[in-house]
């Protein structure tokens, strides 16, 4: 399985969607589909440099991307605060323009791109994000 | 890099590649500059950005509530292919957006 570990920095952003297309676009994924795994993969990984790690503290993500004939799953560990998902309000889109704000438009972006997405902190260890695509 | 051109009284805004928290803070600056200097008519030419994350969508909300104020202006979009399209209607801002085919049409809106 096709694993790499990353610094936790934005400028690796790019970095780490290039690695989880490149092995969904060799594994014969449709380019909607490689783009919304671009997208959930930016989009988890921007959660745990935000809120998971304190700036400049020189944290880590492992990304790992397994493809079969059922899908891509993509994985990321942290070792940072855990992402509690329950603390993310629904977005409410009926708001005015001017009152609506930016929390949990990623959130809604894993969710909306991928078929299955997990959040769990294993005691001890790492958080684990866990993202799933069918074919 | 951001670039701006002025066409009347438009302003026509364009970069290129991706869009997330790593470079979208080129982009908001590049808005805000145009917003300080009261130009609240601008258009956001998308045709070569290749990736748009909720952290550049976040950017043109900000910007369209600026220019929007009192009726003062808006922020459309040109350009934009279906995976920008995708992202914007996962974030539920469609509906807050005008899309136009083209730059020229962008700027014949106003």
């Amino acid at each position: 399985m096709p694993r790499e570990t990353f610094a936790a920095s934005f400028d690796n952003l790019a970095r780490i969607c290039e690695f989880v297309t490149t092995v969904s676009r060799e594994a014969g994924f449709s380019d909607a589909d490689v783009y919304d795994v671009e997208l959930a993969t930016n989009e988890a990984c921007t959660n745990i440099i935000e809120h998971g790690y304190p700036e400049n503290s020189g944290g880590e993500i492992e990304c790992s991307v397994e493809v079969d004939e059922v899908g891509v799953t993509v994985v990321l560990k942290d070792w940072g605060t855990p992402f509690d998902a329950s603390d993310v309000p629904d977005k409410d889109f009926e708001v005015p323009l001017q009152e609506l704000g930016p929390r949990g438009a990623g959130l809604r972006i894993m969710r909306g791109t991928m078929d299955d997405v997990e959040f769990e902190q294993l005691p001890g260890e790492e958080n684990r994000t866990t993202m799933r695509k069918s074919r | 890099m951001v670039e701006t051109t002025q066409v009347e009284k438009v302003d026509v805004v364009k970069t290129t590649g991706r869009i997330d928290s790593h470079t979208s803070p080129e982009l908001k600056e590049a808005f805000d500059g145009l917003l300080d200097q009261s130009r609240y008519n601008l258009v956001f030419d998308m045709s070569e950005i290749e990736f748009l994350s909720s952290s550049g969508v976040w950017v043109l909300l900000e910007t369209q509530k600026r220019c929007r104020k009192r009726n003062r202006g808006d922020l459309v979009i040109a350009s934009a292919n279906d995976n920008i399209i995708k992202t914007l209607d996962l974030a539920g801002l469609m509906h807050f957006m005008k899309m136009y085919e083209d730059v020229d049409s962008a700027v014949d809106s106003f």
